[in-house]
Order: structure tokens, then C-alpha cells, then sequence
């Protein structure tokens, strides 16, 4: 028996489980499609009229036509053309990384631990690490920012990333992947002569690496959208992650939206390539995260 | 390879005691099961002999050398698991080298040590196989190899046939007790099949409950039970028992009927089972026999057939040849050889021999 088809297997029947036989012609059903509908509509709507924004001059912006009457690539030229927006995009794409790295590597080695050894005070530990999540983070910035500011850490790297290195969700959704890996594997790795760490470097890890991708992709893409933190801890323009340097092309004398959205348009790219690519990945997580609760 | 000795080993999970001071000595080169119901603690045992449990009390030797306070790794032993464990990810020459891991040994050494292992198990064609693209029994023969390559001390096998098909289990049961006679290393082997300890053991410790029941050769726990549940547990189908009381060198049965047990002496009016073999009673010629009854059931075996027997309210199992089993509804009458007969005290279950 191995671990990876037990996870596929269990994630398979769930996502299976809505695709089971439906009368169709049902008026509940056209109901659901039509609900769906307009819910995607309500979601890409937005989208559409950014990307199509990216294509307009400015004069046409404010016009309700999609296709643009005039489209140009000169919002590009000009958004790509300037250096601070090539450093933003950096910026986002290095705090992205390394917050990504540190949550696999963190919220996995304690998901793990509190998933596979017994000790004393493990499940207060781990109701202390999920009650983080009720927390909203605009309640949080605050005793961010004062802790910022005693460390020295405001306008860095560091300041941007440090409330994100590791997070509560990311640890329960690995002890809940955790849990689908049998003790043998542990135990005759440990019998072979492995120390714990090892253990779970070499064994556990790879047979996990669903549930990686799945967490890699939620922190990358909550870490490259971000917007509030950054924005409070930022001060000079060479610091500004995407999502904070686009508002300056909208707080700047002459709000320039046709640059916003453009700027936008560039910044969702990666996010959709890694959506695309991974999207299994992120439904299996958020079914194995919502399954064993 | 090595001896292995518990002394007085116990186990508490929170209130619940599961091992109560386990006595064994196991020889260099034996192969011993323990056999026994789910929870009757031999899987305990074992985990505690391989490390993976701490013992509440009393000592584990491996070589003579106490072993408690040891990781699992200084102990010198190799475990095989039920589900096999190996290691989706890896191949199978990973798979069997992760053991190796550890190991002084050259990289050169390494691979001929693993080849060396994959021979022995004829599994050279799969070294670059997943454990995935592989059948239940070579996943097993894997599990195998991995254990072999470190060359234990002592083989530590859980139920490790449970998963596999009955045909499959037959065959990895030979290859398990062919592969001991090769390799001669010391082998501790649980499972809850009596027919695997009868055929692969040196000596079977049959456990109930956390506490061993009785410890002998295949033979002697088959012939000589130590008492009803081991009696019970040992030989399919399981021996019957019939309540009645001694009298006049004999067991007057409950149900009617007397048996003599010639060169026996008991108290007369002491209360006792009588145990009889399904394949100990045969079926007597008109007039003869000592246990009367009606076929109630016929179950073709092919070579033989079981046939249950109501005899005056109690229900016994007896085997006759398969050719010529009577049908259902008819009144046989049984007898039985008086030395293949066992008796046991009706109120502690033990054996009076």
C-alpha cells in the first residue's frame, strides 16, 4: 500500500462525489447553471474590463465598449519601460519565494510534529495555532507595525515577509495530509537507522508532495496579491511590492488607470500561469483541508 | 544472528495493561511465531523487541545484551510490516539500499549487497520497478529484501502475509521458511493465522489476552494443548468440547454416553471437558460408537467433509472422507481413539493430563 494513491484515492472520491449521475432538464438544475452564471460572471467581469483597459488610450477608458476602438500596446510599452515597476514585480516575486520556501518548510515540520508524535500539550498547541485563524489581519497590523519599529525592520525585505514565514492554515492543512501517511513508513525508516528529522526530510515529505504543491501555490499567490501589509510597512518606492506600486499610478497627480490596469493585467499573469498549471493541486488541498477536520 | 530473551516484559497503555510479564527465550537460528487473537498483545511484543514501544517492565536481551535503552537502529534487528512500507517514491533498488543508508559500507559494496539481496529473492528485473508496478507478493518479497540487506540479528516479521491472496500466501509462506533455512537468522513472526505459525514455526507462543498461553513445537501445542483456548485456537475446525463429569475411569458425557479414558485417574464427580479432534472421530459401524447424533449440515472440503453433528443438544464437528460423507438428517453414531482424546478441568480450563 502506498501513501500517494491513498491520498489520490480519498481525493479522487471527493471530488467525484458531485459528479454523480443528475437528472438533467430538472428546473433545479437550469436553477444551479444560472446561479453559476452569473457567479462566474460576477468574478471575471472585472478581469475582462481590466484587460481590456490595458489595450485603451486613455480618452476611450471610461467608454463601456469591451473591444477597444483604437487598441494599443503603449500602455505596455510604458508600463514594462519603467524600471520601478520591473523592481516591484521583483520585489513581489522574491518575498513570494522565500515566504513560499518558508512555509513548506515550517508549517510542514510542525503540521508533521503535531500530527505524529504524542506529547504533552500537543492539542492545546494546536488549537492555540488554529485559533490564529479568527484573528483578522487588520487586527494584526497594528502590533506588526509596533514590533516592526522596535526591530528596525520597517522599509525591509524582512519587515514585508516576517508575519507570513509561517501560518496557521498551511500547518493545519499539512497535519491533516500527515495524518494519511501510515506509521509504518516512520517507524521502518526509523528502524533503518534514520534520525527524526531525516525521517521526515526523506519519508514523509515526498509522500506528501501533493499537499506541497497545494500549500506552495496558496502562500505564492496570497503573498504575490498582498497589499495591506506591504502598503503599511513600505516606505520608499524601491521596496513597494506590485500590488503597492500600482497605487501610485492611481494616487499621482493624474490618476492614470489606463497604467493601473495594464499594471494589473501584467501582475495577474504569473498568478493565472500558476493557477493552470497547478489547479489540481489547489482543489485537492481544499478538499483534504476541508475533509478531515 | 543472535538469541533473544524477554524477561517479565509488561505494557500499560494509560489504564489498560496489555502485556502481563512475558517470559521467552528464543534460540540463535530459531524461528518462532506468535500467534494469537487480535489485542491478545503479540504485536506489542513485538514492537517493544524492535524498539518502536517502550516495555512498562522487565528487559528485552538480543545477543545477550539488554537492549530497552536502545533506538531501534542499535538494535540490530530488521522489521518487515504488515502493509509492507515501502517507500512509493523510491525504486525498488532504493527501496532495498534505504537500509543501507546508514551503513559504512563503499557505494560498490552498497550495490553488490543489494543485487546480492534482489538474487536470493529473485527480484533482479524489478531493481528499477516502483513499488507501484509491482504485485502484492513481489511488493512483499521487497519488504523482505530491504530487511535481509542489513543483515540483522534478528528478523522481526508483523503479519506481514495478511494482505496478500490465499494462493499468494501459501506461496510466500514457503518462500519465507525456505529463505530462513538459507539465510538461518533468528526470526520472530507474528500473526493471527494458526495455519502460518503450524507451518512456518520452530515453536509457536500462543498468546490470549497479554498473557502467553503456552510455548512448544508445532507438534506439541497441536498434541499436547495446555488448555482449552489454545486447544481451541490450534487445528481447523477448532476441537469440540464435551461438558460431562468423571466416573468409573471415564467421562460420563452431559449429553449421554460414557467415554473411557483407560490409564487416567481422577476423582470421580470431578467436572471436565472432553476434548475430540473433528479429524480424531470416525464413523462406527451400526451399534458401535460412543456419541450418537444427527447430521445437521455437510460441508464438502473435496478430499473430506465436514459434517455437524447434533448430538443430544450440543453441536460437534466431525471429519469423515469426502467420497462417502452421509447426507443431512441422518443418525450417525462416532467413535473416538481413547489417546487421541484430551481432557481439561471444566472450571480452569487447563489440561489434565
Amino acid at each position: 500500500m502506498t501513501a500517494g494513491p491513498v491520498l489520490k484515492g480519498a481525493a479522487d472520491r471527493v471530488l467525484a462525489a458531485p459528479a454523480a449521475p443528475r437528472r438533467k432538464g430538472h428546473p433545479g438544475a437550469y436553477l444551479r447553471w444560472l446561479l453559476l452564471f452569473a457567479g462566474g460572471l460576477i468574478m471575471v467581469a472585472p478581469l475582462v474590463w481590466m484587460l481590456s483597459a490595458s489595450f485603451k488610450f486613455s480618452y476611450e477608458l471610461y467608454d463601456l465598449n469591451l473591444i477597444p476602438v483604437e487598441p494599443t500596446l503603449r500602455n505596455y510599452e510604458k508600463v514594462l519601460g519603467d524600471p520601478r515597476f520591473l523592481r516591484w514585480f521583483g520585489n513581489s516575486f522574491l518575498i513570494a519565494t522565500i515566504v513560499t520556501m518558508s512555509n513548506l518548510f515550517f508549517d510542514s515540520l510542525v503540521g508533521y510534529t503535531l500530527c505524529k508524535f504524542r506529547f504533552p500539550g500537543r492539542t492545546l498547541i494546536f488549537i492555540a495555532i488554529l485559533s490564529t485563524l479568527m484573528i483578522p489581519t487588520e487586527m494584526l497590523v497594528i502590533p506588526w507595525y509596533v514590533m516592526s519599529q522596535k526591530f528596525g525592520w520597517l522599509d525591509s525585505y524582512w519587515g514585508i515577509m516576517f508575519p507570513g514565514m509561517m501560518t496557521a492554515f498551511g500547518t493545519f492543512l499539512m497535519k491533516q495530509f500527515f495524518e494519511s501517511v501510515p506509521d509504518d513508513f516512520l517507524e521502518a525508516a526509523r528502524i533503518d537507522g534514520l534520525n527524526e528529522f531525516q525521517i521526515w526530510w526523506s519519508v514523509a515529505m515526498p509522500l506528501v508532495r501533493p499537499a506541497l504543491a497545494a500549500l506552495a501555490i496558496f502562500v505564492f499567490l496570497g503573498n504575490w496579491t498582498a497589499f495591506l501589509w506591504p502598503l503599511i510597512v513600505t516606505n520608499s518606492v524601491e521596496m513597494y511590492t506590485i500590488p503597492v506600486g500600482l497605487k501610485t499610478f492611481a494616487v499621482e497627480q493624474n490618476v492614470d488607470w489606463e497604467m493601473v490596469m495594464t499594471g494589473a493585467a501584467i501582475a495577474t499573469l504569473p498568478t493565472l500561469v500558476i493557477f493552470l498549471i497547478f489547479q489540481r493541486f489547489i482543489i485537492r488541498g481544499v478538499v483534504m483541508a476541508g475533509l478531515k477536520g | 544472528m543472535a538469541d533473544l530473551a524477554l524477561h517479565g516484559l509488561t505494557k500499560t497503555f494509560g489504564k489498560t495493561k496489555v502485556l502481563h510479564g512475558i517470559d521467552l527465550a528464543v534460540q540463535d537460528g530459531e524461528f518462532v511465531v506468535f500467534v494469537g487473537p487480535s489485542g491478545c498483545g503479540k504485536s506489542t511484543t513485538l514492537r517493544i523487541i524492535a524498539g518502536l514501544e517502550d516495555a512498562t517492565a522487565g528487559t528485552v536481551e538480543i545477543g545477550g545484551r539488554v537492549v530497552n535503552n536502545l533506538e531501534p537502529k542499535d538494535r540490530d534487528i530488521a522489521m518487515v510490516f504488515q502493509n509492507y512500507a515501502l517507500y512509493p517514491h523510491m525504486t525498488v533498488r532504493k527501496n532495498i539500499g534505504f537500509g543501507l543508508r546508514t551503513s559504512r559500507l563503499s557505494r560498490a559494496e552498497k550495490a553488490a549487497r543489494i543485487a546480492e539481496v534482489a538474487g536470493v529473492l529473485g527480484m533482479t528485473d524489478l531493481l528499477d520497478r516502483r513499488p507501484s508496478q509491482l504485485s502484492g507478493g513481489q511488493r512483499q518479497r521487497v519488504a523482505i529484501g530491504r530487511a535481509m540487506v542489513r543483515d540483522p540479528k534478528v528478523f522481526l516479521f508483523d503479519e506481514p502475509l495478511s494482505n496478500l491472496d490465499a494462493q499468494l500466501r501459501t506461496q510466500m509462506r514457503l518462500e519465507i521458511k525456505k529463505l530462513h533455512k538459507q539465510v538461518g537468522t533468528t526470526i520472530i513472526f507474528v500473526t493471527h493465522d494458526q495455519v502460518e505459525a503450524m507451518t512456518l514455526a520452530d515453536r509457536i507462543v500462543i498468546m490470549k489476552d497479554g498473557v502467553i498461553q503456552q510455548v512448544g513445537t508445532p507438534s506439541e501445542v497441536f498434541n499436547a494443548p495446555a488448555n482449552v483456548f489454545v486447544a481451541r485456537f490450534i487445528g481447523a475446525p477448532a476441537m469440540n468440547l464435551l461438558p460431562g463429569s468423571w466416573r468409573e475411569g471415564g467421562v460420563a458425557l452431559d449429553m449421554g454416553g460414557q467415554i473411557a479414558l483407560p490409564g487416567r485417574q481422577l476423582a470421580d464427580g470431578t467436572r471436565v471437558d472432553l476434548g475430540i479432534r473433528p479429524t480424531d472421530l470416525a464413523i462406527s459401524a451400526d451399534g458401535a460408537g460412543q456419541i450418537t447424533g444427527a447430521i445437521t449440515l455437510v460441508e464438502p472440503l473435496g478430499a473430506e467433509s465436514m459434517l455437524y453433528i447434533d448430538a443430544g443438544g450440543v453441536e460437534i464437528i466431525a471429519a469423515c472422507p469426502g467420497r462417502t460423507a452421509p447426507d443431512p438428517g441422518q443418525q450417525i453414531r462416532l467413535s473416538a481413539d481413547p489417546e487421541a482424546l484430551h481432557l481439561f478441568d471444566a472450571t480452569t480450563g487447563e489440561a489434565l493430563r
